[in-house]
């Protein structure tokens, strides 16, 4: 069993998970701002950036990926970018996929942060301003720190979405082992070869694992709601 | 001195009305802002404190905070405001909540004591009670040692002699800190208790504007007592008129003449007054 088990080839998973913490830690920077900004503003074109936040969730990840191979392409300003200051290639490479990985997960960060910061109380923020905070120490002082279940959310749900990203990784990144070949790929490629018995191992494994990261943020979501008191907050 | 000439649209609960204000008032004075509920009184705090926009001008000192082309900014007017619903920071502790404001111990120390929270100084905010709680919002108010206090109905959320207790502390404050306090209230005790001048607001203007005895003494000429009610019922029992009146949340009943009778209809607001008589107070 432990030698069937050393014939597995674990570099898929380690580049998902690789691919997925990167883009969880670069979307949580960006999307701070954007969800901060959208949380507190009156603004008219507020819909308009909420309605584009949310595009990646209702498009096919053909459609995000098709644009993305231009967007990324050596010929686009961005690829030219790329290859003039850092000498590289942006398409079926992994720095290709961590940006397609950004787009596609970015609703799932930018929300729950957005939520979490609306359902603050405002008068506490407005607290923080009177005693002469600025906006960005508020955030982080006053407002994050009331808002744990709604971070654990986001940072978790965005990295489970990454790790399950498969169409738009396929079209931008390819297959290429040890670069772009994600869990999701190789699963599909098992499955394609006829390779059964790994393609059961490994999305045993991918089940097992989304299940326990979903397990954990309800489980930690459902004891804040329950830590004062039994007062739900 | 703190000079006001506001105008701003508002969706009041009446509708569309316009919030048009103009006041000075006396630095280191304590007004008390009185009106019913959706007359602009909250509005006003906010706008005083640069949480809300509005047309016009206000000065404080040599200081401008509004005017044609500038706002000054909540961060930058060295103000105290505190909440009906207090609104503390509830991921620090009491001590947290003051130091966050200024990290100044000796102040913050010497506010909780005043107040009587130096034993609950670690305690997080959720675990007080709710007269506990305001009187911590109002040591974080007076931690960046404000030259204007705003208050929004403070204690309407809290039993009598809680409210008697935080209103000596008020008192006790406003005295200490020679600050300037407008404070929002409903209860005429509270405001002849704290206040030196009430202005009273309806449907976003001034109606009444006064020391607090003229304003709220319901009096006049050689009256000794007047109360306003609301009449609920006329009955005719023999040959005397009785009015069921109902003040405050008492039930009365006074005697009228038939023409009395006549000229009034249940659901007025009515007057009951009276002059000459020995009131026995038990």
């Amino acid at each position: 069993m432990l030698e069937f088990f050393n014939t597995i080839v674990w570099t898929p998973f380690l580049l998902s998970f690789k691919l997925a913490g990167i883009t969880t830690l670069l979307l949580f920077v960006c999307s701070l701002p954007l969800a901060w900004y959208l949380s507190q503003t009156h603004s008219k074109i507020k819909p308009l950036l909420e309605a584009l936040t949310a595009l990646p969730i209702v498009l096919p990840p053909s459609v995000l990926g098709f644009y993305m191979l231009i967007l990324l392409s050596p010929t686009s300003i961005i690829g030219t970018f790329f290859k003039d200051v850092f000498d590289t290639q942006l398409l079926f490479s992994f720095t290709g996929l961590v940006i397609a990985s950004c787009f596609y997960s970015l609703p799932f960060m930018v929300q729950p942060l957005q939520s979490g910061f609306e359902s603050l109380n405002k008068r506490m923020l407005e607290a923080s301003y009177i005693s002469g905070k600025s906006q960005w120490v508020t955030m982080f002082k006053v407002a994050l720190p009331n808002m744990k279940p709604a971070l654990v959310t986001a940072v978790i749900i965005t990295f489970a979405h990454t790790v399950g990203e498969f169409g738009v990784v396929l079209m931008v990144g390819g297959s290429i082992s040890g670069e772009t070949k994600v869990a999701s790929v190789a699963i599909y490629e098992m499955v394609e070869i006829m390779d059964y018995t790994s393609a059961h191992i490994y999305s045993a494994v991918m089940i097992a694992m989304s299940f326990v990261v979903l397990l954990s943020v309800y489980i930690f979501n459902h004891r804040q709601r329950y830590r004062v008191g039994g007062m739900p907050s | 001195m703190i000079s006001i000439d506001i105008n701003r649209a508002l969706l009041g609960s009446h509708g569309a009305m316009s919030l048009s204000i103009s006041l000075s008032i006396e630095a280191g004075s304590f007004v008390a802002l009185t009106g019913a509920s959706g007359s602009g009184k909250t509005t006003l705090l906010r706008i005083l404190a640069g949480l809300e926009s509005a047309q016009g001008t206000i000065r404080i000192g040599s200081e401008t905070w509004l005017d044609d082309r500038k706002i000054i900014a909540p961060q930058q007017r060295r103000i105290g405001f505190v909440f009906q619903e207090y609104a503390l920071f509830s991921n620090m502790s009491v001590e947290e909540n003051l130091h966050f404001v200024a990290n100044d111990k000796v102040l913050a120390d010497h506010l909780l004591e005043i107040t009587e929270l130096s034993a609950l100084k670690q305690r997080r905010p959720q675990s007080l009670s709710g007269g506990q709680q305001q009187r911590v919002a109002l040591c974080r108010a007076m931690m960046n040692r404000p030259r204007l206090l705003l208050m929004d109905e403070p204690l309407s959320a809290l039993d009598a002699s809680m409210r008697n207790k935080l209103q000596q502390e008020i008192a006790l404050l406003h005295q200490e800190f020679e600050m300037t306090t407008i404070m929002v209230s409903h209860d005429p005790s509270e405001i002849y208790r704290l206040a030196s001048r009430v202005v009273v607001l309806e449907s976003g203007s001034v109606v009444r504007d006064g020391s607090v005895k003229e304003v709220l003494l319901k009096t006049s000429g050689s009256q000794k007592f007047a109360f306003e009610g609301e009449l609920l019922e006329i009955v005719t029992v023999d040959v005397i008129v009785i009015a069921i009146v109902a003040i405050g949340q008492q039930l009365v009943e006074v005697v009228i003449s038939e023409q009395e009778a006549e000229r009034l209809n249940v659901g007025d607001r009515i007057w009951v007054s009276t002059k000459a008589f020995a009131p026995i107070i038990g």
